[in-house]
């Protein structure tokens, strides 16, 4: 179906419900418990999960099908956040126009930054890319914001004020980035059943579809002689030259088509939020597109969307556990011992997330190199060799095992 | 006219004269060696007949049309293969995938973006490397992960590779070096076999004398990058020049 067969279409159906009933599965307990907090059912983190997960999808396709490691696919992410706020400035706070400015804007700007990395591969490139995006950091955080000529409102922000032209506004229109006069931080459901309660909000819905178009494109592509070609270029790039195949412009469409996924994912951002900042851009923010991408496993279908959403939680989960809240779990638990676990905990929760989510990353790179997509491949096998009968250990050297499908 | 003309090839690096006045004509259908000692120029010669390397002075010249200033892919898509002293496939992918991808280079040129159609819909590109591993007898080892064939396996799985592209010449680089004798044996069935079914040039780069009688129409010898004699296989066995060469001038 589509073009698929039958395991990506699965893979495909399983994504589509997940995301679609996100905002159930999101928020397991109940509001008033006290794991509430652990709910990650609010517009705007479900939003983040999916938008990070376009941007790193459309990543992996550079770095997991060709191996070229860009150090700076967050420039694109910027530059997709500042057309989309320049739409709604300009024209309206239709987000129709400021998606597809942002996506054709990322992909020009991939052209350039790619024609000019891809001579070089390995660390070299890696640096470049790196090198260009600091360059467009700098751009957007002071020189492209004077008062003659201000593109990017430097440390402020892009944003849209009262005065500007909006030429396609109307009356009736909301005030707010909408579809069609559907905002998006509206929620067109709030359901309250028991003590849970559920949000279905305009913004993930839109970002939702999004990403199921974007994931299926991604897949046809993976399994398209185009994908082929770019797994081959990761593998043996002299056999390719020798086999009468030019490397070149292979890597630059799927810079390109990476790089336009990150202006989308940009684009969607400040959709939810019409504010486009030039931190957006930094390289701290690059890194973290290619450790989503690591943690979840890299060259994987699925990888990426779970690497996405694994940083994204703790970013928001984590972080904000303080104090108070250790104080309350451990209450049970004698005074001294008490203060003596919060002490232990408190580093690596609150603002020291960052410290749990190192760990985690050292654990998942070192005894899963295949990223999180790896670790539930292992826990299936287990579950499945789990009551037959063990098989005849298979010399391992002798019976070299099959390549495993990339979906996988 | 032979389908290679090399013409007054030479190629310094530094001090050293690599090539030294170059010339060999390869003609069409025959299995042309080229021989020498360690340090002769062969490899040189081969990465200028390929575009890896760009000769200092002369002309390469393939089916009338020149390679210089060509780049490795651009060379390939003119009619012209290369098989490396180690298989140069992609270890990453299965062996099935390997054969797929000269058969898109053969049929779509260079570069072409098709991003939407699977592979596996490609009925006539399948067919095309699957009847191609039939003949080199790999059919069993179609979803096998290249990297984890054998050292014969994988060179077999190259020269398909090669061959499926059906170029009109072939490079052979050292295509036996390393290998155990019944290896070596089998390589040169499979040339045999290779050159009897279709019409293709061979030249062979080989230091093994076994293979090189076995296999050459004609032989040219190279020593310190100049041809030394060019005839065939049974003249240059007598040659009391080539002994030398080899042996030094004691022998």
């Amino acid at each position: 179906m589509l073009g698929l067969n039958k395991k990506d279409m699965t893979l495909l159906i399983v994504v589509a419900i997940l995301t679609l009933l996100a905002p159930f599965i999101l928020n397991p307990f109940p509001v008033d418990s006290g794991m509430a907090q652990f709910n990650a059912g609010y517009p705007d983190l479900m939003q983040r999960f999916v938008i990070f997960g376009i941007l790193a999808i459309g990543f992996n396709i550079l770095f997991g099908l060709t191996g070229y490691l860009s150090f700076g696919h967050a420039a694109f992410l910027g530059v997709g956040s500042y057309a989309a706020v320049w739409m709604f400035k300009l024209l309206s706070y239709n987000v129709v126009p400021a998606i597809l400015f942002s996506v054709i804007l990322a992909g020009l700007f991939s052209v350039l930054i790619g024609y000019v990395s891809l001579r070089r591969s390995g660390i070299y490139f890696s640096i470049l890319t790196l090198a260009f995006a600091q360059m467009s950091f700098a751009l957007a955080y002071s020189v492209l914001s004077n008062p003659k000529f201000n593109l990017t409102n430097g440390e402020t922000g892009l944003q849209v004020y009262a005065d500007d032209p909006q030429i396609l506004h109307r009356d009736g229109l909301p005030d707010v980035p909408h579809l069609f006069g559907w905002a998006m931080r509206d929620n067109f459901l709030e359901l309250k059943l028991g003590g849970w309660e559920f949000t279905f909000n305009n913004g993930y819905y839109l970002c939702a579809a999004i990403l199921l178009v974007v994931f299926y494109l991604s897949i046809r592509l993976f399994r398209s002689p185009f994908g082929l070609m770019l797994r081959a270029v990761k593998s043996n790039q002299q056999r390719l030259n020798y086999t009468g195949l030019n490397p070149k412009p292979y890597t630059l469409a799927a810079f390109i088509i990476s790089g336009m996924y990150a202006g989308l994912a940009g684009g969607l951002l400040a959709s939810m939020d019409p504010l486009a900042g030039a931190e957006r851009m930094q390289w701290t923010a690059s890194g973290e597109i290619v450790l989503m991408t690591i943690l979840g496993g890299a060259g994987t279908l699925i990888g990426p969307v779970l690497g996405a959403g694994f940083i994204k939680y703790f970013e928001n989960i984590f972080s904000k556990i303080n104090d108070n809240v250790l104080h309350q779990w451990f209450s049970f638990m004698p005074d001294g011992m008490e203060d003596f676990l919060v002490f232990i905990v408190h580093p690596f929760v609150g603002k020291g997330w960052h410290l749990t989510l190192g760990i985690l990353f050292m654990l998942v790179v070192t005894f899963l190199p295949g990223g999180l997509v790896e670790g539930g491949q292992r826990l299936g096998r287990l579950v499945r060799s789990r009551g037959k009968k063990p098989e005849d250990p298979k010399d391992p050297e002798h019976h070299p095992k099959e390549t495993p499908h990339v979906a996988e | 006219m032979g389908i290679l003309e090399v013409k007054g090839v030479n190629k310094r690096f530094g001090g050293l004269q690599a090539l030294g006045d170059v010339n060999l004509s390869v003609a069409e259908n025959t299995v042309h060696a080229i021989i020498g000692p360690n340090g002769a120029g062969k490899s040189t010669l081969l990465n200028c007949l390929v575009g890896k390397l760009i000769p200092d002075t002369g002309s390469v010249m393939f089916d009338g049309q020149s390679v210089l200033g060509r780049t490795p892919y651009e060379i390939n898509q003119m009619g012209i293969s290369r098989v490396f002293q180690t298989p140069e496939i992609f270890g990453d992918l299965t062996v099935f995938e390997n054969m797929v991808i000269p058969a898109f280079a053969k049929r779509d040129g260079s570069f072409r973006m098709h991003a939407f159609e699977s592979v596996a819909s490609e009925k006539d590109i399948v067919a095309h490397a699957e009847e191609m591993l039939t003949e080199v007898n790999m059919q069993d080892k179609i979803h096998m992960h290249a990297a984890s064939l054998s050292r014969g396996d994988k060179r077999r799985l190259e020269m398909a590779m090669c061959l499926l592209q059906e170029p009109r010449l072939l490079l052979l680089d050292e295509p036996t070096a390393g290998m155990a004798r019944a290896d070596t044996n089998n390589t040169i069935d499979l040339l045999k076999e290779i050159k009897e079914k279709r019409d293709i040039t061979i030249a062979i780069i080989e230091h093994d004398m076994h293979v090189v009688f076995s296999l050459a129409d004609r032989i040219t010898v190279l020593a310190q990058g100049t041809p030394l004699v060019e005839d065939s296989p049974e003249k240059i066995r007598g040659n009391p020049k080539v002994r030398e060469a080899y042996l030094g001038e004691a022998a």
